[in-house]
Formats: structure tokens, sequence, C-alpha cells
């Protein structure tokens, strides 16, 4: 540490630009989708109108053919009339479900628009229901309503839904906190393990039995930017924190398993044989996957939270300048380490106006506009390169192993730009 | 409450959504939380529009519910106005915003806006998105169409089409050659492509063509009454309901018919040598009222199959249906229930579905080809080529869109003779599916071991025999034979089937 100069500190101060109207966003109950495929033996049970139905069906595609654990509770006109009759038929559908689904659980009655503003108590009915069903099934809920949530914060909802009821305990362990494809979770874990760290726990675990405590020597880290709610549940359990960038890319990921490995003592030589091997696959993932990336600009549509973390990987790994990062919310507490690291210049956004945030990106023309599919396809018709920004929750891009990947989903719209001749 | 996981509709609001989207120079308020906009991507991701819908949604949240959401709508509203400058807006509420006490019809009327404001009732909790398109069609019209003096020449309007319509675009473009044809003239095409003045001038048709009664009937039915337009009942699907329809739009402007037939193949493609085993084919046909009434027919008379069952999600057609299933003498089947749909093919065992999106997915798990007629359906059933499925350029896509799944006749003809060729083993499959790539065959052990199927109680054992000669079977009747097998050896009190059980099982249900 010869260098002198200040420290920078990046975009951690800069202003952040907070407008509010029209959001193009999905809403919380989009993250049961993949939820549902890492939690094996949990149901979610969404009680909501027609339409929560809908965006659950359009939003799971051809999954929805695949016998999936969720499904909605479709409020009827009967149902508006009055609130015992609703609570009577909402437990008349669980018994019918759970007799049909013995390997059931886990079951999370999920709060939408329609049951929150007519104030149908989810809470108290879990807890009912949890007394019914005891020890088989436990019932917990959640909100993953538009007026409360955005799309990925449904995963926040439920994950802080679920850490109040989990045991108490005093052993030091490692809780790793966010859904991941299993196959990173491993990489991860593995990662750690052979750096001595542990014993590791996840949340979401892959199944209800698979359960451990909290308590105040518990350290958890975070895979995922959006997490909030759950790292404040999580606090009040007496559970420490540890900040770190996210492990998005080589640096992304170094960072954060050096975090951890600064926590529990290992010391360099072993941080450095661990991480050695894989660390250099992935500088050489990326440098081959984005050599379209260099000196291209990026403009980022509020979406997931991902924004901030992916614009830090994009910026430091990729050579990428970034115009605007769009975020639904902005944690300061949480992706303030990745902030720092990107230089100062880019408009930070929270929130969305959707119409004047649109006349600021065809003013931009970045080369690359991140955004949702409903944006999509009319920027590309007007000339824009777009990446579509679900994507990049639905396919694994942590870790050293995806890095590449990761470049990947990113240098492919403008390479195809590129190869088209039409 | 009911539990669902697949739904054939959506909500009403999008319904009007599809009014809106069709449309050019409407916009669409909607009060809705933030979230809804997912309905957007069904216009930009399904049919690949390269603009985003015509809609503004409120975006209201937990912390504006109280006083501000009427402030929300009433911004939302002006900013919407002043963006894009339509020629009329129409406003209305989503399933959430209808639970709340703001009035968007009421709210928007004291705006004061320079052009018609047009609210829509779109009741959420018992409705759905094909009458939200119906009744906001309906509702446009009312508002803006004016009396006007008829066309010199004779002209129609073509009612119904909407965005997110199964094969709207192109139905739309051979229905209006085949007028042109007549010597009949376009006036308005609308929702799909009308702005709202060429609403206003829809008066001047001398009758409309109601090509899709589900988004088009109540407009249909107002003109009818308000301008004495006469619309047409029958819908062009088929080589028999398009020569109907000719002869009904003749006898309505008292012109001779008069249309070139050159271009139509489907009735020598059906009489041809190769389509005589698709004689009896036992086909099950499930959609919206209207497709599922025109595919019965095509199947029936054009191509000659048999139709073992017919039903709708839409109730709105209940009527219709059932009227339906009496003349074809099966049993009809109302629901929008998918696993009802499922059970009811699983009893019948077709040969064929004609279906929607769900019932293809309904066939690849029971190994039943299937081709789809009717909404909903996915992006592959929104394609670049032309394909309408109207007129007589769509009974010529009706055959060759129903025949590909099928094996047809050269090809079973081969799946008989070459039974154990590696190539056309019977458990190859049908080529749509993902099982295609030939599988080795399981050959069951030598000796007279005594099968091991025996499925529930009150079966009868399949002995070994037996069994082999059940997979000699070509694997698209297999199904049936093993079920009529097992019915008549429980009927006849027997506890084995043997290979004479199997023959005799089938001379017993021989056609």
């Amino acid at each position: 540490m010869n260098d002198h100069s200040p420290i920078s500190t990046g975009c951690a101060n800069s202003p952040v630009l907070k407008q509010r109207g029209q959001r193009e966003v999905f809403c919380g109950l989009t993250g049961i989708i993949w939820l549902h495929r890492k939690m094996q033996d949990a149901f979610f049970l969404v009680v909501g109108s027609r339409t929560c139905a809908h965006l659950l069906q359009s939003a799971a595609g051809v999954m929805i053919f695949a016998e999936p654990r969720f499904g909605t509770a479709i409020l009827e006109e009967k149902d508006l009339a009055g609130l015992a009759d609703a609570h009577t038929e909402l437990d008349r559908e669980v018994a019918r479900l759970l007799s049909r689904r013995p390997d059931i659980k886990q079951l999370f009655l999920v709060g939408s628009c329609p049951s929150e503003v007519i104030k149908l108590d989810l809470a108290r009915a879990a807890e009912r229901m949890t007394q019914e069903y005891a020890p088989n099934v436990r019932v917990l809920n959640f909100s993953g309503s538009g007026i409360e949530t955005t799309f990925t914060q449904g995963e926040d909802a439920c994950l802080a839904s679920m850490v109040p009821v989990l045991p108490k305990t005093d052993e030091r362990e490692l809780l790793l906190v966010g859904a991941l494809p299993d196959v990173v979770e491993d990489q991860a874990v593995s990662l750690l393990t052979e750096m001595g760290v542990g014993p590791i726990r996840t949340l979401p675990a892959s199944r209800a039995a698979d359960q451990y405590g909290i308590g105040e020597n518990t350290v958890f880290a975070l895979l995922q930017p959006f997490l909030g709610d759950t790292h404040a549940e999580l606090e009040r359990r007496g559970a420490r924190h540890i900040p770190a960038p996210f492990p998005f890319g080589e640096q992304g990921t170094t960072a954060w398993l050096r975090a951890i490995a600064l926590e529990f003592g290992v010391d360099e030589e072993t941080f450095e044989r661990v991480t050695a091997a894989p660390r250099a696959r992935a500088r050489k993932a990326i440098d081959a996957q984005a050599k379209e990336l260099r000196g291209k600009s990026i403009f980022f549509f509020p979406d997931s939270q991902l924004e901030v973390p992916l614009a830090r990987f994009l910026t430091t790994e990729c050579g990428m300048t970034p115009l605007e990062i769009g975020t639904p919310y902005l944690h300061a507490g949480l992706v303030g380490p990745d902030l720092a690291l990107i230089p100062e210049g880019p408009t930070i956004s929270e929130g969305q106006d959707v119409d004047l945030q649109l006349d600021r990106a065809r003013e931009a023309r970045a080369d690359i506009t991140v955004c949702g599919l409903g944006l999509a396809n009319p920027l590309e018709a007007e000339g824009l390169t777009t990446k579509w920004a679900i994507e990049l929750v639905f396919t694994p891009v942590h870790f050293y192993e995806q890095a590449g990947d990761l470049a990947g989903l990113f240098s492919r719209p403008i390479r195809r730009r590129e190869v088209l001749d039409l | 409450m009911k539990l669902t996981v697949w739904t054939y509709e959506g909500p009403t609001h999008v319904g009007a959504m599809r009014v809106a989207t069709a449309m050019k120079g409407l916009h669409y308020v909607l009060h809705a939380p933030q979230g809804d906009t997912y309905a957007d991507l069904l216009f930009t991701m399904i049919e690949r529009r390269n603009h985003r819908p015509p809609v503004t949604y409120t975006t209201f949240q937990a912390r504006d519910l109280g006083s501000d959401t009427a402030h929300l709508f009433k911004d939302a509203c002006q900013d919407a106005y002043d963006r894009f400058q339509p020629e009329a807006i129409i406003v209305g509420a989503s399933c959430t915003a209808e639970l709340i006490q703001d009035d968007p019809a009421g709210l928007a009327e004291t705006m004061g806006l320079n052009v018609p404001v047009i609210p829509l009732e779109l009741p959420s909790y018992s409705r759905k998105e094909n009458f939200g398109a119906d009744e906001t069609f309906y509702q446009i019209v009312k508002a803006l169409a004016k009396p006007c003096e008829r066309t010199s020449r004779i002209s129609c309007n073509i009612l119904g089409g909407t965005a997110l319509g199964f094969r709207h675009r192109d139905d739309i473009q051979e229905i209006t050659a085949l007028l042109y044809e007549l010597g009949i003239d376009v006036n308005v095409c609308a929702p799909l492509d009308a702005t709202p003045s060429d609403i206003a001038r829809m008066g001047a048709a001398h009758f409309n063509v109601l090509l899709y009664p589900e988004t088009g009937e109540a407009a249909a039915r107002w003109c009818e009454r308000s301008f004495e337009q006469p619309y047409t009942k029958t819908v062009p699907m088929g080589v028999g309901a398009t020569r109907d329809f000719i002869a009904e739009v003749c006898q309505i402007c008292g012109i001779e018919p008069n249309v070139d037939e050159s271009r139509l193949r489907l009735p020598w493609w059906s009489k041809s040598v190769d389509s005589t085993y698709l004689t009896g084919k036992r086909v099950f046909i499930f959609g919206d009222g209207t497709h599922v009434k025109a595919a019965a027919r095509v199947a029936k008379d054009e191509m000659g199959f048999e139709v073992v069952g017919v039903g709708c999600y839409n109730r709105e057609f209940a009527r219709d249906i059932r009227a339906l299933a009496k003349d074809i003498g099966v049993e009809a089947l109302i629901s929008d229930d998918y696993l009802e749909v499922e059970q009811t093919i699983e009893a019948l065992q077709p040969e064929m579905i004609l279906g929607t999106q769900m019932e293809r997915h309904i066939g690849k798990r029971l190994g039943i080809p299937c081709a789809v007629i009717s909404a909903p359906v996915h992006v592959q059933d929104f394609p670049a080529r032309y394909s309408p499925v109207m007129g007589f350029e769509g009974a010529n896509v009706l055959f060759d869109t129903w025949i590909h799944p099928l094996v047809m006749g050269l090809e079973e003809h081969l799946l008989h003779m070459f039974r154990d060729d590696f190539e056309f083993h019977d458990e190859a499959g049908p080529s749509h599916h993902d099982g295609h790539a030939p599988k080795p065959i399981d050959r069951p052990a030598e000796g007279p071991v005594a099968a091991a199927v025996q499925e529930g109680t009150g079966v009868a054992v399949w002995l070994a025999d037996a069994e082999r000669e059940l997979k000699k079977i070509p694997f698209f009747v297999r199904g049936k034979s093993k079920r009529n097998t097992e019915k008549y050896a429980l009927d006849q009190g027997m506890t084995e089937i043997s290979v004479d059980t199997l023959y005799e099982a089938k001379a017993h249900y021989a056609r």
C-alpha cells in the first residue's frame, strides 16, 4: 500500500436521482418462479386475482406445464363480500392442496395487491394453519404484492419471513444468504470449505428439514444485493453481516471471498492456493467474452437491484462505461462496496418515471441498454441494442466459473448486431 | 376462491389492452399497481410488436393508498395526454384499483381534456379477457361512431380483430381480398389498425363482417341497432364455411357470388389417396367457442375425422358448444380448468387433439399428436410467414397444420412393414415430439414368463405373449387397444389376457 493518493470513493457519494411515476417493473410475485425451484418441499400459494395468476403464467413460461409447486387462489366476487368467509374459503383450498400434495413441508401464503387492499390477514391465517398442520407442514406468510415489492424483493420478503422462526444457537457458523442455482452454490461452498471456513449454512436451504440455528455468533454474507429486509431480520437475531462487493466476475468473487476469509482468519497463502487457479480461469474466460465490450457504454433501466454490482463488474473487469445505473431501490449499506469501485460519472437513479427515463436513454444512445422485456423490442426497433434484464436473475452468473458466461450475456447482443446484415 | 395454475384467459383489463394496442391514436390510462405492466410483454414478446402498448399505468404503491391515488390517476392521465396527444382516451381500473374507491371515469371527466374520454367498467372478479376486449370495443364504438351517409360502392366493416389475436393479422388480409373479389370495399377494419376517427365513420358501411364474435359481437349488435347494419353470422373458417360466408354476404348485398376457387387446394388434398388413412381418426377439439365450432365442421366434413369430443373455455359460448356437441352426438366440455380437459382427453384417448397451447402440452405428455387452433398461444403461433386460418388460403393452411403431426398414409404403411426396423420401429414416435430419435427396441426376455403389467385391482393380467403382441400394434392406437382389451376381459370376467383375448376384443370393437 505505497499509493498515497486519496482513496477514491467512486460513486459511493454520488447524488441519487429519485423519480416516481409509471414503473415498468415486475412485482415481487415473480420471485416465486425461481424460489420454488430452490426450495424443493415448499409450495407458494398466492392469494390474489386472475391478474396474479396471469402474471405468474407469463413469467413462468414453459415451466407452468411441469407441475410447478406454486399456484394462485383466485379471489372471486363472493370472497370480497365479507372477511370471515374469505378465511373459510382459504382454509378449504389449503386443506385440499395439502391432502393432494403430501410432499409439501413448507407452505407460503403469499400476499398480493388485492389481498392487501381488502386487508385479508394472511399472517393470522399462517399462524392458525401452522398450528393445525404441525408438525408436518410449516405455514409462513409474506407479501409479493406490487404495492409493496419490486421483482426480486419478493425473494427478500420470503427469506425475511423465514428468519424469525429459525431456532436459536450459539454456534459460530457462516450463513450464505440468497437463492442461487445449486451448481453455483456448490462452487461457493467448496471454495470456502477448502480454505477451512465452516460450518456453512444456506438460506434458503433446499429442504425444510435442513434446519439450523441462528444467534449472536452467526456471521452471514449476502449472495444477492436485494436482501435488505432479510439483512435487517438477521441482525435483529444478533447475526453479523460481512460487507463485501457482490461475487460477480473475477474481482467481485475474490473480494467477496476475501472478506469472509478475513473474518475466519484464513492466511494469505491458503487463500492464494485455493483461488489462484479459478481466478486465472475466470480472467481468461472474461477476456474471451468481453472483447466486444471494451470501450462501450451501457445504460441500466431499473429491474432487479443487481444493476449496481453488474455495472461494477462491467466497468472494472470488462472496460465499459456506465451512463446511467437505474435500480428500483438503492440499499447504500449493501451495494456501497460496489458503488465505491465504480468511477464517478454515471447517473445513479432510484425508482422510475419510465417515460422520462426513456427520454434519457434515447438521448444517451448507449451501446447497450439493459431493460425489461416490455421495453426491449420497442427500443431495438428504435435502433438501440438491448439486453433483457430478467435473464440475469435466472441464469447462473455468480462466482468464478460463471464469470465468462456473465460477460457473454452482454457481448452477445452486440455481436449479433454486428453479424446481422439486414 | 379457486386454486389455479394455468388460466386460459387473462383478466378483463388485458382484453382492454388488446383493443387499445390493436388501434392507433388511442391511449389507455389504467389505474393499476406497480407490476401490472407485466402485460406489456405479451405484446412486445409474444406478438413481437416493435412499440410499447399505448397504455399508461398509474403505478400506485402501498404508501399512496389513502387520498393520494386519485391524484396519481389525474396526473398520469394528464401526462399521457400531453405526451402522446391521442385522438381519444379510454380509462379504467385493474383488479386492485377496482377495490379502492377512486372512480377513473369521474376523475377523467372533471379534467376537461380536449379529446373524448371513454370510461370502462370491467368487472375483474367475475369476467375475463375476452369479455374485456368485447366490452371495450363496444364502448369505443358506442362513444365514437356517428351516423353517416352510406358509401356509394358496397362496403363493409371487418369487426373483432385485436392485438394478441390468433392469426388475426392474416385472416383479415385474406378476407379483405375475398371481399374485394366480390366487389366489396372494406370501409373500416376495427379494432385492429383503426384510429378513433376511423371508428367515427363506421356508419358509412353497408354491413359488418364479424370475424371474431368473442371480441366484436357487442359492437356488431350495437351497429345493427343504431345504423341498421346487418352483420354476418358465419365465420369463414374451412371450405364449407367460407362458401356459406360468401353466400351470406352476397345475399346481404344482393349480388351474385363470383369467386375464383383455383387456389383452394384442401378439397383435392383431402380426396387424394394418401389421405384415406385420415378417415375416422378420432379427434378431440378444445379452444375458444368460435374456433372450436369452425374446426369441428372442418374436421368432420372436410377431413373425414371422427369428432369424439368438443369443448370451450369461454362460458360466453357455452350454449353454442352444447348445441354443437348435441348435433355431433358427443359430450360438451365447458371448463376453464385444464386438469378437467386433461382428464377428458385421457378418458377419450383420441388419436389427435385440436386445441390451445395447453392442449399441446397435454398432448405431449400423453403422446397424442396435437395442432393448435385457438388462443391462448405462444410465440411460435405468431409466425412471420403468411398463415391465415380463414378463407381459401386459410383452408390450405388448416390442412397442412392438422396433418403434419399425424403419421401420413405412406408413413403409416411403412411403420407396419418395417415394424422392427431401427428407423421405423413403433417407439420412434411422431416426428414433432422430442422423443423422435429412434430408441433401441426392448425385446422381452424369451420364455413363457407371465407379464407384470397389472394396473390396479380388478384388471386382468397380461400374459407375456399377449403383451408382445400388443407391442406390435402401432403406438398411436395401442393405448386404445389396451384399454379396449382390458375392458373386454373385465366384461367377460377373465383374469388373464392372452393373444386370443386381444384379437377377440379387436373383433368385438371393430368398427
